[in-house]
């Protein structure tokens, strides 16, 4: 059906799109380039002039830099862990048959309807408070001292609320990719005496691949980006303990007001994600025929 | 209630008339979410009243926010406000650029002499004031008085650090729920970093020499840390690194900070019986002191400025002085009590005898009037500024300090790695600013 | 995978089931307690349930001190408008990827998922200016811009997976009926793909109501949306655990709903290709 004049049209229809999101990403892109290679801080304008790599030196010595790393790994890494596993254990469960299917869905999803910032504050104040917030009260009902989530485990709250936000999504496309599986092969499996574990291991789980590749794929793209939850919570500490590549460009775009060190902090991420991005692609790619 | 109602039936039918008669011009405000501020928004009928011919819109952010959204605005000349709400580490730096509108215009009826001298000091660069005070405020200390009586001691009107030490081993019953000492642990210039540095200038440390060499290697820098780790992880709330100006008001409200050092703006709210069960029981203190001649307490004043980059800045400075005259306190003590006024900008309102009985009246202003910005600390210094130095690198290099600071109150770090950090830190910045040659 | 299920193991698993969903849903559930509660409640320790004050006034107080209505319907307009408008520029593009494949396409796909990956605090000043410069600072047209171009990679991916389902075969056969290619989009290949395009509608219109950096970042009064709200509302002074709750809970209340009402569309449709 690819005549001539139809992939003419179809060149036509794609256009509009390629054309937007070019300029949408080369237009900032140029501008953050040429940020990053000038001396330029918002509340001392009189300062200004090209500093050669000096806002990327800064980025590659500064103690911070290589922790912050590891802190985005971590909470890309974490994250994606446990929405993966619990969202198969979850899709699995709401799958079957049970009474009040559309309420128990609404429930499941309920999270992803909540604002970041909302979550973030909700889960920090109404919960992991060490005071005030309701787990405290559980530890002390069983007598122990409240745990101090944001103090002693700082990315693994984050990394908690984070993964309460994006469970919904990962769990909903998991459920998604069930419910197309033929349950005939599932029966076939049965009643050749395969174990429920190997059912799982041998038959739902291959089918689930693609859609998991979906789901890590989609949400790294939105974890790497992730500083909100850090900057209502923890605000990257205690000392560094939680801060990750964004919040270190945030802190040098918002709070140092130094917008020669925050572009080049952003190519730097950018660089970085579009490294992330082939590892993808090389190693889940061959899953997604897209 | 007829008269009424058609007394409001004329007024917004005048209302309607001049409005289609002057031109209505809009100005946009943008403010922090304080309670004082809130407040002013439910007052707007006054206002609306005087000057039907101006209408206000409101930007009410969380502090953080909006001091991002305000600082690029104003740095870009956006010019999307009117009337922005600033701190005193702001305006001198920001009137330097002359990012702001002098308001030395302002009618005679706003009384510029009646601001407090230490607040107006601090809003004033070459003799011009360039934002108005809409509250003031130092730091002092808040405890609770039935708990000091059932550990049996007395806290001075003004405590030395040894008192503040004994009064918090004192009353501290953790099983309880009871904290000797709250203090602000949460990273960040104005969280941490503002404390930090008024308790160092007490104990007779600060920041830079008279070349802006920075002085974490010093001995008093290393007492000041060790003495508020101590204090924190021995007395204080668990989780105290992430705990803030709010944070810590929560806990105090609730009664469980048998003391807390902290804004004198706070003394309203603690004192208030609607908000807090034990509002009869808190007491006052002036902020400690290490016999060396500086109390830690620090100078603050949110303010209304115009950016230069204003196109209203006639209507703006008409609502400025609407919202800081003595008129505006007069009104807000009228409708909500004495208690709420807002507090530490001007002398009459000390002066007045049913402000002055109010427990927290005395304290406040002693407490503002022991500030001093120009000469903050015991040793020379090359900058002014009591709780932070007013130079445009301070907020990202004292926000890093803190960071720091903070991991040691977690406990990750010792108190001589953390300052050994804060002073490369502070040397790189510095020399990078040109600040060290 | 609906088989036949014992009663007893049905019982057994709506108990699990609701247990999971429970707890998956109840920092939402007990946010809107909270919002009912007094001050001193929402904080009470050991917290209350039963025994504690009940009130509405933290709405009201919400309610008397912003102007709700406005910064909803600025969610509305900018959610709504950003998602529309992309599906507008997606579809055609989508339609083209899936029916006229060239050898770059997964490429070309790939390329624009990977726009998203920009930091956005590093670009921060240049949007800045950018939106000044062109007027589109603190307007619903430019935030409507901006968050459709955000999701447009998404919106493609996704739209470009259902058509892909689509046989080509019922496509030549209109052709041959002579349908022009605008034609064939609208009458034939649109309706076949609507409930791919309603979970796509739905899907970004949630990305776009919960983004919460450039509609903060980006406006001030006039084109403020709910997430400004919420802004003007976290970490005021004192007390505020039940205030916040209920501004919370008004910020969310609108997409809670929607996303309640079309439950249906979300779990069926949100494959992203996953499903063969």
């Amino acid at each position: 059906m690819s005549t001539h004049s139809s992939r003419f049209a179809a060149r036509l229809m794609v256009a509009p799109s390629v054309a937007l999101l070019l300029i949408w990403m080369i237009v900032p892109l140029v501008m953050t380039i040429y940020y990053s290679f000038r001396l330029y801080r918002l509340v001392s304008p009189d300062r200004t002039g090209w500093t050669g790599f000096t806002n990327y030196t800064w980025f590659f010595k500064s103690s911070d830099f290589w922790l912050a790393m590891g802190n985005t790994l971590a909470l890309v890494g974490g994250v994606l862990a446990i929405t993966v596993v619990l969202g198969i254990a979850i899709a699995l469960l709401i799958d079957q048959p049970v009474k009040g299917q559309g309420v128990l869905r609404i429930l499941v999803i309920a999270p992803f309807f909540v604002m970041p910032p909302v979550a973030a504050s909700i889960l920090e104040n109404l919960f992991m408070h060490p005071q005030n917030g309701l787990f405290a009260a559980v530890s002390i009902y069983f007598g122990s001292d409240p745990i101090l989530y944001m103090q002693d485990y700082p990315m693994w709250s984050v990394i908690g609320i984070v993964s309460w936000e994006w469970l919904p999504f990962a769990t909903l496309i998991l459920l998604t990719s069930l419910q197309s599986m033929s349950s005939e092969q599932l029966e076939a499996a049965e009643m050749d005496g395969a174990s429920a574990l190997s059912r799982f291991r041998y038959i739902i789980l291959p089918h689930m691949m693609r859609a998991i590749t979906v789901v890590i794929l989609i949400q790294t793209i939105f974890l790497l980006g992730i500083f909100g939850e850090i900057f209502t919570t923890t605000q990257g500490g205690p000392g560094s303990a939680s801060t990750t590549l964004p919040y270190l460009i945030f802190k040098q775009a918002i709070v140092a007001k130094d917008i020669g060190r925050a572009a080049a902090g952003g190519i730097i991420a950018v660089v970085l994600a579009n490294i992330v991005a082939i590892f993808l692609m090389r190693g889940i790619g061959k899953h997604l025929d897209a | 209630m007829k008269m009424t109602y058609r007394a409001l039936l004329g007024a917004s039918v005048a209302a309607c008339l001049s409005g289609a008669a002057l031109a209505e011009t809009t100005i946009t405000v943008a403010t922090v979410n304080n309670g004082d501020m809130v407040r002013m928004q439910g007052l707007m009928d006054d206002f609306y009243a005087k000057h039907p011919d101006i209408k206000v819109e409101w930007v009410t952010l969380e502090e953080n926010i909006l001091r991002q959204n305000v600082t690029t605005d104003i740095a870009t000349g956006g010019g999307q406000y009117d009337v922005i709400t600033i701190g005193t580490y702001e305006v001198p730096i920001w009137a330097k650029q002359n990012w702001l509108e002098s308001l030395n215009d302002l009618p005679a009826d706003y009384d510029i002499d009646d601001l407090l001298p230490a607040i107006r000091g601090g809003l004033t660069v070459d003799g011009k004031l360039y934002a108005s005070p809409f509250y003031g405020e130092s730091s002092f200390l808040n405890y609770r008085k039935d708990l000091a009586e059932k550990a049996g001691i007395t806290i001075p009107d003004a405590p030395t650090w040894d008192d503040i030490k004994a009064a918090a081993a004192a009353m501290t019953d953790k099983d309880a729920g009871i904290y000797g000492i709250c203090l602000r642990g949460k990273a960040g210039w104005g969280e941490n970093m503002a404390f930090l540095t008024t308790m160092a200038n007490s104990y007779g440390a600060r920041w830079f020499d008279e070349n802006w060499q920075p002085q974490f290697d010093q001995p008093e820098w290393k007492a000041v840390m060790t003495d508020y780790v101590e204090l924190l992880t021995k007395y204080g709330p668990p989780g105290a690194s992430n705990n803030g100006y709010n944070e810590n008001l929560t806990l105090s409200l609730q009664g469980k900070c048998a003391m807390r050092m902290d804004a004198t703006v706070s003394a309203g709210a603690l004192t208030d019986p609607a908000q807090s069960e034990f509002a009869d029981k808190v007491g006052f203190a002036l902020a400690p002191d290490a016999g060396l001649g500086k109390r830690a307490n620090w100078l603050w004043a949110w303010s209304l400025a115009v950016p230069a980059s204003s196109d209203a800045k006639e209507a703006a400075k008409t609502f400025i002085n609407w919202a800081t005259n003595k008129d505006y306190i007069a009104l807000v003590a009228s409708k909500e009590g004495w208690r709420n006024a807002p507090p530490g900008t001007r002398t009459s309102l000390y002066a007045n005898p049913e402000y002055a009985a109010l427990p927290f009246a005395k304290m406040t202003i002693d407490s503002i009037n022991a500030a001093d910005p120009t000469n903050p600390a015991t040793k020379p210094v090359p900058y002014v500024g009591v709780q932070f130095v007013a130079i445009p690198e301070f907020a990202g290099l004292a926000t890093s300090v803190g960071e720091v600071f903070s991991a040691a109150l977690a406990g990750q770090k010792t108190v001589d790695e953390a300052l050994a950090e804060a002073q490369t830190l502070a040397v790189d910045e510095m020399t990078a600013a040109g600040y060290i040659k | 995978m609906a088989r036949a299920v014992t009663p007893r193991r049905m019982i057994l698993t709506t108990i699990a089931a609701w247990g999971v969903a429970l707890v998956i849903a109840f920092p939402v559930i007990w946010m809107i307690l909270t919002s009912f509660k007094t001050e001193a409640s929402a904080v009470a320790s050991p917290p209350e349930l039963i025994g504690a004050s009940w009130t509405v006034e933290n709405y009201v107080e919400v309610w008397s001190r912003s102007d709700y209505p406005r910064f909803f319907w600025n969610s509305v307009v900018i959610s709504v408008g950003s998602t529309l408008l992309g599906l507008a520029i997606a579809i055609p593009a989508a339609w083209s990827m899936a029916f006229v494949p060239g050898k770059k396409t997964k490429d070309l796909l790939m390329w624009m998922l990977s726009t998203k990956m920009m930091p956005a605090v590093g670009v921060l000043i240049p949007m800045y200016l950018l939106f000044q410069r062109l007027g589109l600072f603190d307007t619903k047209i430019g935030l409507v811009l901006a968050l459709m171009l955000m999701n447009l990679p998404i919106i493609v991916w996704m739209l470009y997976t259902y058509f892909k389902e689509i046989p080509g075969e019922i496509l030549e056969a209109a052709r041959m009926d002579g349908a022009a290619l605008w034609n064939e989009i609208v009458y034939v290949l649109t309706p076949m793909a609507l409930p791919g395009i309603a979970s796509t509608l739905l899907l970004n219109i949630i990305l776009a109501w919960n983004e919460a950096f450039w509609t903060i970042t980006l406006t001030t009064t006039k084109a403020a949306p709910l997430s400004a709200f919420i802004a003007s509302f976290s970490a005021p002074q004192g007390l505020f655990y039940a205030k916040l709750s209920a501004a919370s809970t008004m910020a969310i209340a609108p997409i809670l709903i929607l996303g309640w009402f079309s439950q249906k569309q979300l779990v069926r449709g949100l494959t992203f290709g996953a499903v063969k």
